[in-house]
Formats: C-alpha cells, sequence, structure tokens
C-alpha cells in the first residue's frame, strides 16, 4: 500500500485501486486533485458525488441559493430536511458524510466576470454545472483568461451535452460554439429538465474530470457529446474553433499563448 | 426530399442549412449541424446546400443545470 493512504481508504477505494490506469499512483493524483463545480444543482449534484466518493481531495463548490422543494426532483445532493438551507452547506454536508477524506470549500455566492478569476485561481480544474447562460458564459471567459481547463455540460428536457475546453492546448472555446449567447432569462415559465437526464450529463462530467486528473487523454477536447434520452442516442461530433471567436480567436484578445 | 435527422427520416423542403433550421423552427445561432458525418461552419449555413439522402445531426445548445 503507498504511504499516506490508511487501510481504510485502501478498502473504500479498492474497486478503483484494480483498475490499470487507477492504482495508487492514480489514487494519488485523484487526492491531490482540486476541482471546482459551478452549480449544486442537478447537474452538479452527480457530478460532486462521484467525485467525492472517487476520492478527489479538494472539491470546490460555487452556489448561490437556497434548497427549494422544486429542487429535489434532480438536486439529489439536496433532502427534504434542507429546504430552506444555503445549497453550499447542504452538499458539504452530504459530500463529507459519503466521503470524510475530502475536503469540501464552499462560496456562498454567484459567478461574474468580476469574481471568476479569485474563484477558480486555486483549482486544477473548473466544471461548469450552472443554470444559465450568463453564468456559463462569465465562467467560461474567466476560466480562458486564466488558463483552467473546463468541463462543460448542460442538459434541458430530455437532452444533455458535454465538453472539454482546455486553453492550454487551444481547444475551441464555448464561444466558438456560442458566438451568440441568448440574453438573460426573459423572464417566462422555467426549463423542464428531466432529473435523470441531468444525472446522467453530471456523472459524464465526473468521468471526464477524472479522466483528466489521472492524466488520461479526452476526445471531447475538441468534440461534443451529446445525449438524447428520448431517441436513446449519444452523438460524438468535432467542434471548430473559430477564427473570428469574441474569445478566442484572432481578433479576441485574449488568446492563451 | 427524404433526409435522415439525428437518425430519424424526414421529409423536408428546405435546400440550404439555414431553411431547414427555419423549416424545423430551431433558432440557428444555437445549433451545431453536422452533415454527413462533417460540421457545417455557422457562417455556411446560408449556403450549404441540402441534399437527398444526406444525414444530419443537429445539436441546440442548451444552458439548463
Amino acid at each position: 500500500m503507498d504511504s499516506g493512504f490508511s487501510p481504510e481508504e485502501g478498502l473504500r477505494y479498492s474497486r478503483q485501486l484494480i483498475l490499470e490506469k487507477v492504482g495508487w499512483p492514480g489514487q494519488e493524483r485523484l487526492r491531490a486533485g482540486r476541482v471546482l463545480v459551478v452549480g449544486a444543482g442537478g447537474l452538479g449534484s452527480a457530478a460532486l458525488f462521484y467525485l467525492a466518493a472517487a476520492g478527489v481531495g479538494h472539491l470546490g463548490l460555487v452556489d448561490g441559493d437556497a434548497v427549494e422543494l422544486s429542487n429535489l426532483q434532480r438536486q439529489i445532493l439536496h433532502r427534504l430536511a434542507d429546504l430552506g438551507r444555503r445549497k453550499v452547506d447542504s452538499a458539504r454536508e452530504a459530500l463529507t458524510r459519503l466521503n470524510p477524506h475530502c475536503r469540501v470549500e464552499t462560496f456562498d455566492l454567484r459567478l461574474t466576470a468580476e469574481n471568476v478569476p479569485g474563484v477558480v485561481r486555486g483549482f486544477d480544474v473548473v466544471l461548469d454545472a450552472g443554470d444559465n447562460f450568463p453564468t456559463r458564459v462569465a465562467l467560461a471567459e474567466g476560466c480562458w483568461r486564466e488558463g483552467k481547463i473546463l468541463v462543460s455540460a448542460a442538459v434541458q428536457d430530455f437532452s444533455g451535452h458535454l465538453m472539454v475546453i482546455d486553453p492550454g492546448r487551444g481547444t475551441p472555446c464555448y464561444r466558438c460554439l456560442l458566438p451568440e449567447p441568448p440574453p438573460p432569462d426573459p423572464g417566462g415559465p422555467p426549463l423542464g429538465i428531466l432529473g435523470a437526464v441531468a444525472g446522467v450529463m453530471g456523472c459524464l462530467q465526473a468521468v471526464e474530470t477524472i479522466k483528466l486528473l489521472l492524466g488520461l487523454p479526452s476526445d471531447l477536447a475538441t468534440r461534443l457529446l451529446a445525449y438524447d434520452g428520448l431517441r436513446s442516442r449519444f452523438q460524438v461530433m468535432d467542434r471548430l474553433k473559430t477564427p473570428e471567436c469574441p474569445l478566442c480567436g484572432a481578433s479576441g484578445g485574449n488568446r492563451q499563448p | 426530399m427524404k433526409v435522415i435527422i439525428n437518425g430519424e427520416p424526414r421529409e423536408v423542403s428546405a435546400r440550404t442549412v439555414f431553411a431547414l433550421l427555419e423549416e424545423l423552427g430551431l433558432p440557428p445561432g444555437r445549433i451545431v449541424v453536422e452533415q454527413n458525418a462533417a460540421i457545417v461552419r455557422r457562417d455556411a449555413y446560408q449556403d450549404a446546400p441540402v441534399r437527398e439522402g444526406d444525414i444530419l445531426e443537429l445539436v441546440r445548445i442548451v444552458g439548463g443545470g
């Protein structure tokens, strides 16, 4: 057994330790990993549970909301008894109950273009598990400028998509895919989401994040994975870098070296 | 004409990718289009022809979570 892990941890992680691509060196990398999850909602609940279960050593968690009854249909970190509590508190408790070896750092705030750099700076990988376009754009732009790898997932209805954005490798960015983000919520009724679909995509975010921490390559750095729950289909398609992209394009002025 | 959209045979009348998205009521700015296994650049939607038998994958970029 590797130094620094207890017999309890050896047993806890035994089913992944026997994986050739994990083992003790991989477990060390997971323990040394610092992962920020933006949003403790439907996507974040699934991703956070599995990242904590796998033994990621340091989890950051950003959410500025309180737990509401209509959240419980998909946000499985929170329970009925948590109604009204800050989501970051409810989530930290659930994750620590599952795996006390994870340090959970919480940010009870809404991300803006101004506060993104300070929040993401201490982390290796950032998960976009938000629920609106303005936050997603602010996070994607901040991560690109700070050189942080972003694992971005989103869901609506029975569908979802997932991609990895790696500024260090000059992959296509979020704005390459969405050059003109939709205006902020026009105030209509909330979007429908099947809870299990958010779970599917959140789990996929966790898989890609664990691969990144283990140093395994991901096709999704240059491709987009789309899940269509109604037709029971997964599609993986190339992403293109947009030369005139406002964030990473030649005229964007924000290119990573 | 017949095309395959997201795995399902469909009868459409549009002759370009842009017109197809309009026909289907999809916002072009938020749709990623793959045509016969090749991504169509956004600035080419207006001119990219849609032909009989094309295999199209349309993915809507969403923001929920």
